[in-house]
């Protein structure tokens, strides 16, 4: 409850320059030469020491992706982008992988800290419940920095370290999986994030093991001229379960910026994975300068029966977001949740969405989604539901709303339903609407700005998103909902 | 163009020598025609990477082209009409069309009911009469691969006017009557004038066992203040793969009812394009679609709210059995300007038996901030509920299905208030059910 | 006290408010009848300051404020509360969220400062139990899925905890059942004070028996056209509204 009153002071507080992560940390930065070459792929491939099949396994990618066009179908448009002219590997110059926090830079420690992301676990845990721990893994552009609870979750048995490390440590289970739910021609940004991929997490949870805390990943861009492109991997084993949390900023800069990331999300029989994200990439300024490139893809693989994957997603950030994070419910009796909130303004564009992909018998799925436009932006929701032959008893529903704010940005709804098996049941419904001028005189009457109001308002709408989230999360983005909406009224 | 351009099917090299053989003999303006059919030929027939034609692939499904189908002589014609059996028992003025030419003698110029005008549209291209000018009253649909291959090739059809409230309703009966798969291309132009109000009947039927390939084009320009009930059927033969378009363009406070059932054919696209360009028009656009055994059945449907505060209702129903596949494809499109825009549109699907299926894709475009648009869709059984119930009161399962599923499509149906035309509807689908394997 | 002088007001280019003149002194609790479409909710919305309605002349002065200058949320703040004839519903928001950001928002303007979870919590539950409100029901969205009646308790209850100066009810007593109307209208009165004056806007005699006005003015045409006591109300349910539609045509 108090969230709301947060959320409206936090309103207050912001003035027209709304983002508040732009600040830029001064670090000496070991690069890649510009542009993307196999010079470079081998350049990444030995910077992490990685063994051959890694190296070849890019290689194969990069040969595949000059072979491929970038898409065209989402609803979004950007200039032409010169991927030679982006540095695929940025790292800090001073130990790029520390051993312990003493090591690494100190203007680094300090960007978290801005960012208010825990990196020592001695602040952590003072005064914290211990369920309420989060485990983080902190990657700065090309490279994780920092990964707390390490030891901890070791003794639980379950493995979260950066994965250009996992690839060391535990080469087997990474080539068992990696690619296996994303195969590497995917799609021409799939397949660009397979080649040149730097950092990201690995997570592996033993059979029968309840993750003992969240674990998360912090994502931040800060070098100029840099793409990130990094890969998460998550196992879920038998009867495990894990939920894991992923958030993002990156400095103001008047040119855009790259990042295709691929996640990948494995469970197995009666194992279950949460994947949250609070997306907040700088969305460039209100001419639509600048901005991040956000063409992501994540895709969960129910591969055991009775497994669980439900993806949330708050997308506030971003100059252009692509991204659907889906599901393939191959296991008989698997699930499939997306929850979405997507929140534009300025010019930012917004393709996203998801895929259920129902393989098994009685596989079931739920998307709910939030679309709020404002200013002049574009927010698109893109979905398909498919039932394949042997689905049998296959189950979807379906809840996709938008809401408009002011008469210039636009909002839509592209469903993709298509079943071929007579048992399944699809269920969808779509509303478009604006925040009804009697709801706002209503809430003005009562001593509420029209602005308090507008809060108040989006965040009702949002409720049913929001509560998929783990709590400290759930206040984190409705403050964040209603900073993307600052200057969409009046 | 950055695309690649495929290689010709051999139904694309079967048109561009259809119309390179045609295009000499063809009534009225060369040119145009020479335009729409270089737009087609330009991107070929559509494919499944075409988004519009994602869920039906006319480079795969249309193997070959028919050949155009020649002009009957009065006794063929007079053969074929006496055959026709849809709508048979409405009484109507008879507007009809066999293998694609206007069957002028069927119809008794001198005796047309009250405030409808008939020109048939062979003499009127070619004379260039006044009402040509208001062709294509929907500038997007010229970029709609079926409506360009149907503007490069319509060798018949007629313009109506209708210039009062007209009781009588006007059936277009479209017959193909051929041993041998032949193509057809029909425009029909009806030109509704401000406050009045008509029923138009349409209804599309063909031999069995031969490959036709209709393409008909109906376009209403509906005036101010007018009411137009719009009733079609397809009841094709089951090798023909008919396509079809319905673009209406509506005026201020202008009401519409479409009702088009589906039966017919192997293959069949019907394209509805619907333009507000007044205040306060109201559109209701249904379809009732039953198909078995391999068809295929698209519906595809948009609409723009061109002007604000106007109302637009779609209600599409589709039973599937056997191994058929139904598409519904549905976008309502509101502009900035279209305030107070009221657009629900709903589409159903009932899959009756295993191997068929239902792909479903209504989409939502919307730029303007005071409105209310909904859509929804559903795709599954038949209620086991309510199956039970009815088998527990007796009813042997088939014809619980039955009775189901004449609810079901019924809905779709009961918007038709002409009580004849309604009960024919009904009749089509009591015939199909007693039908189903 | 509340003044309206000469409140010309038109929406959509039709009139609706003819030259009105009223007072409602500090304490008084005035009531207005008319027939239906002669200006009674407009009024009520002119003073909360809907948009929509075009004030062509007059004024509206609260303890000598202009209102007409003010935003419908500083009205609020400045004492107007509105006792919704239909109360909106507001999907995904808690009666309770609802409830401290509106007290909350009005303490702020007047420069109080925010109150504390357990005084918040302290005076919404004594205002409930007054009002028969059950715990569940502010737990649940506002209004969502209410009945007539419990929509009605809600805006007394947001009343009472708003303590506004000038109260409008505008047809509160619609789609009342008569236990509901007892609770609605003892409710109102408790919030009866020196202090507190209230216009109550309704078409029937019937919540007057509960809410007995101090005085009564007869509305028609956008105007008041007849005012005087208690007995006023009683005159007009036995005789009508027919005299004074018979004025307008005048």
């Amino acid at each position: 409850m108090p969230a709301v009153q947060e959320t409206i002071d936090q309103v207050r507080l912001i003035d027209v320059d709304q983002y508040k992560y732009g600040f830029e940390t001064e670090v000496e930065m070991e690069k890649a030469p510009k542009g993307l070459s196999e010079d470079v792929i081998r350049f990444i491939s030995a910077k992490k020491g990685e063994p051959e099949w890694m190296l070849q396994w890019r290689l194969d990618a990069y040969k595949r992706w000059l072979t491929m066009k970038e898409p065209t179908w989402a609803r979004v448009s950007y200039d032409k982008i010169d991927y030679n002219d982006i540095y695929y590997y940025a790292a800090p110059k001073n130990n790029p992988a520390p051993k312990s926090l003493d090591e690494v830079d100190p203007e680094i420690l300090k960007t978290y800290e801005k960012l208010g992301i825990p990196l020592r676990e001695q602040e952590i845990l003072a005064g914290v419940e211990p369920r309420n721990r989060v485990a983080v893994d902190a990657v700065f552009d090309s490279v994780s920095v920092a990964t707390t609870f390490k030891e901890e979750l070791k003794k639980a048995g379950v493995i979260f370290m950066p994965i250009s490390e996992a690839i060391r440590e535990y080469p087997d289970l990474v080539r068992q999986y990696l690619g296996s739910v994303v195969p590497v021609t995917d799609n021409y940004f799939a397949t660009l994030n397979s080649a040149v991929f730097t950092d990201g997490s690995f997570v592996y949870v033993p059979p029968g093991v309840r993750c003992p805390m969240e674990l998360s990943t912090y994502f931040r861009i800060n070098e100029k001229n840099t793409g990130q492109f990094e890969r998460t991997l998550i196992i879920a084993d038998k009867g495990s379960y894990v939920s894991y949390l992923e958030g993002c900023t990156a400095p103001k800069r008047d040119e855009n910026q790259l990042h295709a990331a691929v996640v990948e999300l494995i469970a197995l029989d009666d194992a279950e994975i949460k994947y949250s994200t609070v997306q907040n990439w700088y969305p460039g300024d209100a001419e639509g300068r600048g901005g991040i490139y956000n063409f992501v893809t994540k895709r969960g693989d129910c591969r055991g029966k009775n497994s669980v994957i439900t993806w949330t997603q708050v997308e506030t950030g971003s100059a252009i977001t692509w991204k659907y994070p889906s599901c393939i419910l191959r296991g008989d009796n698997s699930r499939g949740e997306f929850y979405s909130i997507a929140v534009s303004n300025g010019m930012q564009q917004v393709d996203s969405g998801t895929k259920m992909i129902h393989l098994g018998k009685n596989t079931t799925s739920r998307i709910i989604s939030k679309g709020i436009a404002a200013g002049r932006s574009e927010n698109t929701y893109r979905g398909l539901v498919s039932a394949h032959r042997k689905a049998t008893g296959a189950r979807n529903f379906t809840n996709c709303d938008s809401l408009l704010i002011g008469n210039q940005c636009g909002a839509h709804t592209v469903p993709y339903i298509e079943s071929k098996n007579a048992s399944a049941v699809f269920e969808h419904e779509a509303t478009t609407s604006k925040i009804s001028e009697d709801q706002m005189f209503y809430c003005q009457q009562r001593g509420l700005s029209e602005e308090e109001a507008t809060a108040l308002i989006v965040n009702g709408f949002v409720k049913d998103v929001l509560q998929q989230l783990p709590m400290e999360f759930a206040v984190e983005a409705q403050k964040l909902i209603s900073i993307s909406l600052e200057g969409s009224v009046g | 163009m950055a695309e690649v351009t495929l290689m010709k099917t051999p139904a694309e090299t079967g048109l561009a020598q259809a119309f390179e053989g045609a295009k000499a003999l063809l009534p009225g303006n060369a040119e145009s025609r020479a335009q729409a059919f270089e737009q087609f030929n330009l991107r070929g027939l559509p494919h499944r990477r075409v988004e519009e034609f994602k869920y039906t692939d006319l480079r795969s499904l249309m193997r070959e082209a028919a050949p155009f189908a020649a002009k009957p002589s009065g006794e063929e014609a007079r053969a074929a009409l006496a055959n026709a059996k849809a709508l048979a028992g409405v009484s109507a003025l008879q507007v009809p069309f066999v293998n694609g030419h206007f069957v002028r003698d069927a119809v008794r110029f001198e005796s047309l009911p009250e405030g409808v005008e008939v020109v048939p549209l062979a003499e009127a291209l070619a004379s260039g009469h006044d009402w040509l000018a208001h062709l294509s009253p929907i500038p997007w649909a010229s970029d709609n691969p079926v409506y360009q291959l149907n503007t490069s090739f319509m060798a018949d059809g007629v313009m109506l006017r209708i210039t009062g409230p007209v009781e009588t309703p006007v059936h277009l009966r479209f017959v193909t009557s051929s041993a041998s798969a032949v193509a057809t291309a029909t425009r029909v132009l009806v030109l509704v004038e401000d406050g009045a109000s008509v029923t138009l009947l349409e209804s599309h039927e063909s031999s069995n066992g031969a490959g036709h390939q209709p393409n008909d084009v109906v376009e209403i320009i509906a005036g101010d203040e007018t009411d137009v009930r719009h009733i079609r059927m397809n009841v094709e033969g089951d090798q023909a793969l008919a396509l079809s378009t319905l673009a209406v363009k509506m005026g201020t406070e202008a009401r519409l009812t479409s009702v088009n059932l589906v039966a017919g054919a192997a293959v069949s696209r019907h394209q509805v394009f619907g333009l507000f360009n007044g205040e306060n028009a109201k559109a209701q656009i249904n379809g009732a679609t039953m198909i078995k055994g391999r068809q295929h059945a698209d519906s595809t449907l948009v609409v723009e709210h061109g002007a604000p505060h106007c109302e637009s209702r779609e209600l599409f129903k589709t039973v599937i059995d056997d191994e058929a596949t139904g598409v519904f494809q549905g976008k309502i499109i509101v502009p900035h300007h279209a305030q107070k825009t009221d657009g629900r549109m709903m589409s159903a699907a009932i899959l009756l038996a295993e191997g068929g299926a239902m792909n479903n894709k209504p989409e939502l475009e919307i730029f303007a901030d005071d409105v209310q648009c909904a859509h929804g869709a559903t795709c599954g059984q038949l209620d086991e509920d309510l199956l039970f119930y009815l088998m527990a009161r007796g009813l042997p399962k088939k014809e619980a299905e039955s009775l189901l599923v004449q609810a079901f499509l019924g809905e779709a149906v009961e918007f038709v208030d002409n009580e004849p035309v309604r009960e024919a509807l009904v009749a089509a689908i009591e015939e199909w059910l007693r039908t189903r394997s | 006290m509340l003044e309206i002088k000469n409140l010309v007001v038109q929406i959509e280019d039709k009139r609706i408010l003819n030259g009105l003149d009223l007072t409602v002194n500090n304490g008084e609790v005035a009531a207005i009848m008319g027939p239906n479409g002669s200006g009674k909710s407009t009024l009520s919305y002119v003073i909360a300051g809907k948009e929509d309605y075009e004030v062509l002349d007059g004024e509206i002065l609260l303890d000598g404020q202009n209102l007409l200058e003010m935003e419908p949320d500083q009205r609020a703040a400045a004492g107007v509360f509105l006792a919704f004839q239909y109360p909106l519903e507001i999907p995904g928001v808690a009666s309770m969220t609802f409830l401290k950001a509106a007290m909350n928002a009005q303490r702020k303007a007047r420069g109080d400062a925010e109150l504390t979870m357990p005084d918040f919590i302290k005076r919404v539950n004594a205002a409930a139990t007054q009002l028969e409100i059950p715990k569940d029901m502010l737990k649940r969205a506002l209004n969502v899925g209410f009945s007539g009646g419990e929509k009605k308790r809600m805006e007394i209850l947001q009343m009472a905890l708003l303590q506004p100066t000038f109260c409008i009810l505008d047809e509160t007593d619609s789609g009342l059942d008569i236990d509901a109307l007892r609770i609605v209208s003892e409710g109102v009165n408790a919030l009866r004070s020196p202090d507190r004056s209230f216009l109550v806007i309704t078409h029937y005699q019937r919540l007057l028996n509960h809410i007995v006005p101090d005085t009564v003015h007869v509305m028609s045409a956008g105007r008041i056209v007849k005012s005087g006591g208690k007995e006023l109300a009683l005159e007009l349910e036995a005789n009508g509204y027919a005299d004074y539609r018979e004025s307008e045509a005048a």
